[in-house]
């Protein structure tokens, strides 16, 4: 039965083949009557070329008819609202005399469940003196690339790859529990920990090219904390509009040079707390509280704790959105990190502003204090002016003027400017 | 020392888990409440809802919702919906993905029950073919997302929340299916007299800010011939602001169409240059203070545009 309806499809398209191209040349016959030769050849060329592309079409359709099986051609009304589900693949056998696999529209439709990929290009250059921690002349910082997808109804999948120039880490990967039952969000894998704001936050993310002092004094330098482990977090029943949200995280215990595992319960703890409020539609403060406890290089006895505060207000007119901005932040971190002699504890903070001029501008301000962790005597501090430029919503480049003096009694003063780029998926804009 | 150590991290971490854990969050309310991602469906929402069911919206009428903060307490109004009602076609992809998911309520997650874009009902126009790049500027390529200006798919809107509200709470079936018909006969009732006003006006020729209005200007027979933006999402630029005051000049163009979110000063500096107009036109349900329900928006919106025309002529 099979091969009578292909039998008569194939004879009705042959037919159809013969029928049209005739009636055309007919068409054109007579209207040929009246034209010189010199048309007619052009008319019968067309002629050739369009029954050429009309059985090429034809074969196309077959091909795929063939390979979609007879649900894929009704698609649409009965298909899940938001994750389609393709037609199954074609059985392919594996050896030489199994079917060819087909390319083209049935591999594509595939590929709808491939991630969202994006890539995140972070050139830095650097010109001025700078004897203690100096940025390269050039280089290409970072190039990120994401995948993001729904593994199944239960969970999604974030990955971020990071390139540098030296070598590939991955920077996250984890997945989320988005529904859990009582309200709790569950992270597992690799990733930024929740303490405080700006630890949170990928590079590109950034509003500035830099991180503060107290990232690289106190929280284990440019990386962050950064480790593998589980979070879960809940909100927090709250008054009057007040958005409040608990997390605790567990993780290995190594996060750069602050914590170090150096036994399987050398493990990391870590508890956060966020509220929110509306102030107006237009204004709005964050403040928040972190804690983390680890191990560090000293060995299993030797604990570092961290304490931390942050604060971030926002003003945005909702009617000129896009134009205009303010950012005010502040985080401040206390260190208590214990060594075979005695104990260390240290402090650093900074504030930050942010006012956006203009649709593509935004001018920027940072002071940075941060005592060193491992030495309490000694303390950096440092402040930056910055302006940025917005090309596209997928392209930055910023330029920050930084003066910093460091606890070796220098003094740097440095222009950084950096060239963002972003390839692919669009994300989520950060808030 | 450790021993106090690991006892107050124990007695820390109960602590916690009682105060996350034990602590309840507010019980679901008796009504099922829905929560749209912009005034517009969250009007077409309570249309058909009336009063059995509590309809919220995310973006205000008056802002870009390509550019909606992702705030924190939009998570708190997404952890009690029942419904989310999304725009779709990319619209609300810069901000509504991570407040779905740190919400924790699986009723609205992609793909759950209570998860409903509403472009599936819809007709979809400016569909790229082709090669995509965002050369094109920050295109849309699942189509044009402001496609509920057209009254058409306003009503398939309402008849798609009809039908997942009917699903979620059966027992109203016959309320929603009561008051989605007469909503679209107030809707049908409506459109002949916006007809009636737009008719001598068919293919008039304006050129507008954004991409917002194809299926506004198909509906009404308008004939956009250029925009303000060189391309989608890129602000004006020197050498696209010369050439569209020399087409508009060419063409006979006396009318810019902005929407309220947008900065008026290259559009008026065109208007002056071509003695032409600009006119601030509503892309959604509460644009202004009057513009309370999808009536209204078209009403405000004609009355506008005719107006204009007259005084354009």
């Amino acid at each position: 039965m099979t091969h009578l309806r292909v039998f008569s499809f194939k004879s009705s398209s042959r037919w159809l083949l013969l029928v049209v191209p005739l009636i055309l040349l007919a068409s054109g016959g007579l209207h040929a009557a009246e034209a010189n030769d010199n048309d007619v050849a052009a008319r019968l060329k067309l002629l050739e070329e369009r029954v050429k592309q009309l059985e090429a079409e034809l074969e196309a359709l077959k091909a795929a008819k063939v390979v979609a099986g007879p649900e894929a051609a009704t698609p649409g009304a009965s298909a899940p609202p938001v994750v389609p589900t393709a037609p199954a693949p074609p059985e392919v056998a594996t050896g030489p005399s199994g079917q060819l696999p087909v390319y083209g529209g049935a591999s594509a439709l595939a590929k709808i469940f491939n991630p969202d990929i994006g890539v995140i290009g972070n050139f830095v250059g650097a010109v001025g003196r700078n004897r203690v921690n100096p940025f390269p002349a050039l280089s290409m910082a970072e190039s990120e690339v994401s995948f993001r997808a729904i593994v199944d109804p239960y969970a999604q999948a974030d990955f971020f790859l990071s390139f540098g120039e030296e070598g590939v880490e991955l920077e996250e990967g984890y997945v989320t529990f988005p529904a859990l039952p009582g309200g709790f969000l569950a992270k597992v894998g690799k990733m930024r920990s929740s303490f405080g704001k700006v630890n949170t936050l990928h590079d590109h993310n950034l509003p500035w090219i830099d991180r503060p002092l107290m990232t690289d004094n106190l929280l284990a330098g440019e990386e962050g904390l950064t480790d593998a482990g589980l979070s879960i977090s809940r909100l927090l029943p709250a008054p009057g509009g007040l958005f409040l949200e608990a997390t605790a995280q567990v993780f290995r215990g190594d996060s750069g040079d602050l914590f170090q595992s150096n036994r399987r319960s050398d493990i990391a703890v870590l508890g956060h707390l966020k509220s929110y409020y509306d102030l107006t539609d237009q204004t709005n403060l964050e403040l928040g509280g972190s804690y983390a406890r680890g191990h560090n290089d000293f060995g299993s006895d030797f604990v570092t704790q961290l304490f931390g505060v942050d604060a971030t207000l926002r003003w945005k007119p909702l009617r000129r959105a896009i134009y205009h901005s303010f950012i005010a932040r502040g985080e401040l971190v206390w260190s208590r990190r214990d060594d075979p002699l005695n104990v260390q504890r240290t402090f650093g903070y900074f504030l930050s502003t942010d006012y956006q001029l203009a649709r593509r501008w935004f001018l920027g301000g940072r002071y940075d204090w941060a005592e060193r962790g491992h030495d309490a005597g000694l303390h950096d501090s440092g402040g930056s002016i910055l302006l940025t430029y917005w090309p596209s919503e997928f392209s930055q480049v910023r330029g920050q003027l930084r003066r910093t003096h460091y606890a070796e009694a220098h003094t740097a003063y440095e222009l950084l400017f950096q060239v963002l780029f972003i390839i692919g998926a669009h994300g989520a804009h950060p808030f | 020392m450790r021993t106090f150590l690991l006892r107050s991290f124990v007695c820390a971490a109960l602590a916690f888990a009682w105060l996350v854990g034990l602590a309840p969050l507010p019980a679901a309310a008796a009504k099922l409440k829905v929560i749209a991602t912009t005034e517009d469906l969250a009007a077409l929402a309570r249309e058909v809802a009336g009063d059995r069911v509590d309809v919220e919206a995310i973006a205000r009428g008056y802002q870009d919702p390509h550019f909606v903060e992702a705030k924190p307490s939009f998570i708190l109004k997404l952890s009690r919906a029942d419904l989310l009602i999304v725009v779709g076609l990319q619209l609300e992809i810069g901000w509504l993905p991570p407040l779905i998911t740190q919400s924790r309520n699986g009723r609205v997650q992609p793909g759950a029950p209570g998860y409903l874009d509403v472009s599936q009902s819809c007709e979809i126009l400016d569909i790229p073919t082709g090669a995509i790049t965002r050369a094109m500027g920050d295109v849309h390529p699942l189509g044009n997302p402001h496609y509920w200006l057209d009254p058409a798919n306003g009503r398939r809107i309402a008849e798609a929340i009809k039908n997942k509200l009917s699903q979620l709470q059966p027992g109203d079936a016959g309320y929603f299916q009561q008051r989605y018909d007469d909503f679209s006969r107030r809707l049908g009732e409506a459109e002949q007299e916006w007809d009636r006003k737009m008719a001598p006006y068919r293919g008039r020729k304006v050129a507008t800010y954004h991409r917002s209005w194809p299926n506004f200007a198909q509906r009404f027979g308008l004939d956009v011939v250029d925009y303000v933006e060189p391309k989608p999402g890129i602000p004006p630029t020197p050498q696209h602001t010369l050439a569209l005051i020399n087409r508009m000049r060419r063409d006979k163009i006396k009318l810019i169409l902005i929407e309220p979110y947008f900065d008026l000063k290259t559009p008026s500096a065109v208007a002056r240059e071509t003695g032409g107009e600009v006119l601030v036109l509503l892309p959604s349900v509460g644009g202004e203070k009057e513009v309370t329900d999808y009536l209204k928006l078209f009403e405000y919106d004609i009355k506008l545009l005719v107006a204009a025309f007259e005084r354009t002529r």
